[in-house]
């Protein structure tokens, strides 16, 4: 039986929202890191993330069938239409937060997209085998900088300290799964993302003990996101810097 | 004109410097994937290094203002994602090229071989990203030099 293409198109929306809000986010950052080697890896890892989005939302677009495009999706979708998860869409603050966002999203990355290179979608797996080699340089960087800092000075191990006690309550939300995760696993095409978490709390677990911070004891999780239910206030911020050009002058091409 | 056989195509194709790294070619670069004639028109499947690489669409224009400068009229750019590119399919002849101009050719361990200045082999990271996507970023504390690594993926 064919899946529901509503459910399918859900589903690719979200893995197409995570990377183009993270991506946004990281390159905030171009012309203002701390150092230039940073900066480059920065807009690289951003630069990534765009690529991957032009493929998930490239296939949802197909998927949707209404004849737009990956940037009719990225750029003419309102706030409450975006599915990603809150993770990403959160400030940057310092350096050291932007890093160990970083880590907890490529942590995760790295174990989904090991799973969707299976899916039974090949345009899937074809992107998630394209996007798992990006990944796995993403997760040794980012798990690298947070070691570095976690377990560095005292005021660098406070700030991911105080980073950690900040996103961590957004890292729940990667495992809520819905009724769309439940069509995907039924159809081959995605795991359950709840059936990740043993495998991801082991991966975070040992960086973030090699970093010497402590995981918040609090189970609470900020959800919403992905299923589209309520953003936190950031994501329009966001929105209106991203989509201003694509708003301000319609249908502009370079 | 008439028809030029698939093997004329990729001997044209071969000439086509990489826009980023000009000492290799897209053929040693192992990006062009398959070229097919359906019908009049020359279809030429090309792969992505990385998936959010900007030479991409540099790449996919001199591609095709190369094969109509010889002469094709009908070019269909296909973008193939799968199998996902890889630099095991990189030329032996890119390989010696990249070392010459100064950049580290990928290896399987992960890291550069040796300098490609100075041939010294006490090496250090200094970053996983370079100038392009593909490349990293490393120090020869033999001659002090900083140089490029392709990135093995």
């Amino acid at each position: 039986m064919a899946v529901d293409q509503e459910k399918l198109l859900q589903f690719l929306l979200r893995q197409g929202d995570n990377t183009l809000i993270l991506g946004h986010r990281v390159s905030e950052w171009c012309g203002h890191s701390p150092i230039l080697e940073e900066d480059i890896a920065l807009a690289n890892t951003a630069l990534d993330l765009i690529g991957q989005t032009q493929m998930w939302l490239g296939y949802a677009a197909d998927v949707q069938g209404e004849g737009k495009s990956a940037d009719d999706l990225a750029f003419l979708r309102d706030a409450w239409d975006f599915r990603n998860v809150l993770l990403t869409e959160l400030p940057n603050g310092d350096f050291g937060r932007t890093l160990l966002r970083q880590f907890l999203f490529d942590a995760f990355q790295s174990v989904l997209m090991g799973r969707l290179m299976k899916s039974s979608d090949e345009t899937v797996a074809a992107i998630a085998a394209k996007a798992s080699k990006e990944v796995a340089y993403h997760v040794e960087r980012s798990a690298d900088t947070v070691v570095g800092l976690g377990d560095g000075t005292e005021e660098s191990h406070a700030r991911m300290q105080e980073a950690l006690n900040y996103l961590w309550p957004y890292v729940g939300e990667f495992f809520a799964s819905d009724d769309v995760d439940a069509a995907m696993a039924e159809a081959g095409i995605a795991p359950d993302p709840a059936s990740l978490r043993e495998e991801y709390d082991a991966l975070v677990g040992k960086v973030l003990a090699d970093a010497t911070l402590t995981i918040p004891a609090s189970k609470y999780a900020h959800k919403g996101g992905r299923t589209g239910y309520m953003h936190t206030e950031h994501l329009g911020h966001l929105l209106t810097s991203m989509q201003w050009l694509q708003r301000a002058y319609p249908g502009c091409e370079w | 004109m008439t028809q030029p056989s698939v093997k004329q195509v990729w001997e044209w194709l071969e000439t086509i410097p990489d826009p980023e790294i000009p000492v290799i070619t897209l053929v040693d670069l192992g990006i062009i994937r398959n070229v097919e004639f359906h019908g009049e028109t020359c279809v030429v499947s090309v792969t992505p290094t990385y998936s959010g690489c900007p030479a991409t669409s540099m790449i996919n224009m001199d591609i095709e203002t190369k094969l109509r400068d010889c002469g094709l009229d009908h070019i269909e750019l296909k973008q193939q994602l799968s199998p996902a590119w890889t630099t095991d399919w990189m030329s032996d002849k890119a390989r010696t090229a990249l070392e010459k101009y100064g950049i580290a050719p990928p290896q399987p361990a992960g890291g550069p071989q040796r300098c490609p200045h100075c041939g010294g082999t006490h090496l250090e990271k200094l970053s996983q990203f370079g100038s392009t996507p593909c490349k990293a970023q490393w120090r020869c504390q033999d001659c002090l030099e900083p140089f490029e690594y392709f990135k093995c993926i």
